[in-house]
């Protein structure tokens, strides 16, 4: 057994008008909760369809357990269980009936269904709930009900299309928790898609940022983050009282700064290899400066992701327009892909 | 029930079927009331077949067992032919049965084959509109959308076509004057032509050759045509053979709705 669940080759699905997903050429191994981050419409979706053969990719293939996705699809659907973002339950029947019914569609036998279904129950603690119509569940239960009903053919993979949309903070816990437990306890292979990253972030063992169906980034997240950091691009946004030509060239002085450009306001945008907060600051202070923003930028992943999500929502050709934001997803681009 | 004493004073042969062509001046006949509201039960069981599962967000878990997509599909077709054939046949059951505690006359072997062929029609009948309700479930994405479409096919061809239908022929053979005269025959069987496109009316053609034995023809008979004819009533196996081609055409519409919304499911994105 080769040690790579899911692999992607050139996975490609193009629409009239868009391409969704563009050669995708993705690695997931065995036992690992994977995060697929991405803005809406950047084609998580999509590629969570042709893994599960419910859509045929354009050009590509990809495969799960070693079985093609799109010509062996009941082989990949009796190993994948997959939880959709709206997932939705026989309003007329109850908890334990709509796993009843996943179970013999999954072809197991009765006893071993009812069994199951219990234990899967108990599991996400919907035990109480089980006998009432799922018509009356919450959006939270539900969504328990789907990680139950996901787990009633033992799946080796577990795909999750935004699972954790619409759900109150208590319910969020429980949900990565679940989530973890599925991965540790169980050993399975799960595939997370979302843009929210906060909760991702928690659960993930890689990720990969996807923006406009291209994989842009993809690593551990300690990795994306040192990564940045090695690379030695600090940018410091920086507004004082009252500012001034003097400061500016203290700061233009200072050892490791790149450039120091003034934007509207007296906003001055520092780009640097170190982090030189502690010298700024103390400059600031000798020559009696009132520090009014001093951000730092880039080195945090979640503002990586911030833009990365903001820039897939204007039109590519502005890329290179965009002052530091393009330059940063142009420098992005050039050190995560070999990641 | 009142209505069948008149009846039978003209005739005396054949009493068991008028229980399903007799109506009264406000009540329709079975047969009738199966050809005009019975579309509707077949559009109710088929109209939301794939749209409901959509909207519910259970199609999307649904496909993704391992099944094969179109058991999907198949399984909506074959619940609701069932429950078709199943409403029908118990309710001609029903009526056979109140009309054989009501009359006490039972019936002769050929009525109850002329019956069961009936319902058969029915069942057909319904099934096709159940198959055009499930193929307009297929391709709108609201269920609301497809059941509307249905309903305005639905009281079109139902009511609508028989105008339609002369207006065309009127049209395209005019009947005044002179010429008129000639093109009396085409006329009529243009309009017979374009009305047997309505299911409603290749079911009410075919229910009323098979339940009533006198129908000798259903196009235009000739007076030379008819002389020397033995003036009986028809066996079943002629009247079978009269009705043939719509129960043919039926079951082709039918199984071409179910082709239709097959080749669409199958190639539909099953997104949420």
């Amino acid at each position: 057994m080769e040690d790579v669940m899911i692999r992607t080759t050139g996975l490609t699905k193009a629409y009239e008008s868009v391409v969704a997903v563009d050669h995708l050429d993705l690695e997931i191994r065995r036992g690992e909760v994977f995060g697929l981050l991405g803005p809406n419409g950047a084609g998580k979706t999509t590629t969570t369809l042709m893994l599960l053969g419910l859509t045929e990719p354009t050009s590509g293939e990809a495969k799960i357990d070693g079985y093609d996705c799109t010509r062996n699809p009941i082989a990949i659907k009796s190993i994948v269980g997959y939880l959709p973002d709206q997932v939705g339950f026989y309003p007329d029947l109850t908890g334990r009936e709509n796993l009843r019914f996943t179970g013999a569609l999954n072809g197991l036998p009765e006893a071993y269904c009812e069994e199951r279904a219990k234990r899967l129950l108990e599991r996400v603690g919907l035990t109480e709930a089980a006998d009432r119509k799922t018509g009356e569940y919450s959006r939270g239960m539900k969504q328990r009900l789907g990680i139950a009903d996901v787990l009633m053919k033992d799946p080796k993979v577990i795909i999750m299309d935004e699972p954790t949309l619409g759900i109150d903070p208590e319910g969020m816990r429980e949900l990565i928790s679940l989530i973890r437990d599925l991965s540790v306890e169980d050993g399975r292979t799960i595939l997370i898609s979302s843009h929210q990253l906060h909760q991702v972030q928690q659960i993930c063992d890689r990720v990969g940022i996807f923006v406009k169906g291209k994989l842009i980034a993809c690593g551990h997240i300690e990795e994306l983050g040192r990564q940045l950091e090695n690379e030695g691009r600090y940018l410091l946004t920086l507004q004082a009282d009252p500012g001034g030509e003097k400061l500016k060239n203290a700061i233009a002085s200072l050892e490791s700064v790149r450039s120091v450009e003034e934007g509207a306001g007296g906003v001055l945008r520092i780009d640097s290899s170190a982090d030189i907060r502690p010298q700024v600051t103390a400059l600031l202070s000798k020559y009696g400066q009132t520090t009014l923003l001093l951000r730092q930028e880039g080195g945090d992943l979640d503002e990586i992701y911030h833009r990365f999500f903001e820039k897939a929502g204007e039109p590519n050709e502005h890329g290179g327009s965009q002052g530091k934001t393009g330059k940063l997803r142009s420098f992005l681009q050039t050190k995560f892909h070999k990641a | 029930m009142s209505n069948l004493a008149e009846n039978m004073t003209e005739d005396t042969e054949f009493v068991f079927l008028k229980l399903f062509t007799t109506g009264s001046g406000s009540v329709y006949s079975f047969a009738t009331f199966l050809a005009f509201l019975g579309p509707l039960a077949g559009i109710t069981l088929g109209f939301d077949a794939v749209t409901s599962e959509r909207s519910q967000g259970t199609l999307n878990r649904l496909a993704s067992q391992p099944i094969y997509r179109d058991s999907i599909l198949n399984a909506k077709f074959l619940a609701g032919t069932a429950v078709i054939f199943l409403l029908v046949f118990v309710l001609g059951g029903y009526i056979s049965g109140v009309g054989l505690i009501r009359l006490g006359i039972p019936p002769s072997f050929e009525e109850v084959l002329r019956v069961l062929v009936f319902l058969l029609l029915a069942g057909v009948y319904l099934s096709v509109w159940m198959a055009l309700a499930v193929i307009l479930s297929v391709v709108c994405r609201h269920a609301a959308t497809a059941a509307l479409i249905c309903i305005s096919v639905w009281l079109f061809l139902s009511l609508f076509m028989s105008l339609v239908a002369s207006g065309i022929a009127n049209a395209v053979y005019p009947l005044d004057g002179f010429a008129g005269l000639m093109n009396v025959e085409s006329n009529y069987n243009l309009t017979l032509a374009l009305n047997r496109i309505s299911p409603y009316y290749l079911f009410s053609e075919a229910a009323s050759t098979i339940l009533n034995p006198n129908v000798r023809s259903i196009g235009v008979v000739t007076a030379s045509q008819a002389s020397g004819a033995v003036a009986s009533s028809l066996p079943l196996e002629q009247s079978l053979l009269l009705i043939w081609p719509h129960l043919v055409v039926m079951i082709a519409l039918a199984l071409l709705g179910f082709a239709a919304a097959y080749v669409v499911f199958m190639r539909q994105e099953l997104r949420a």
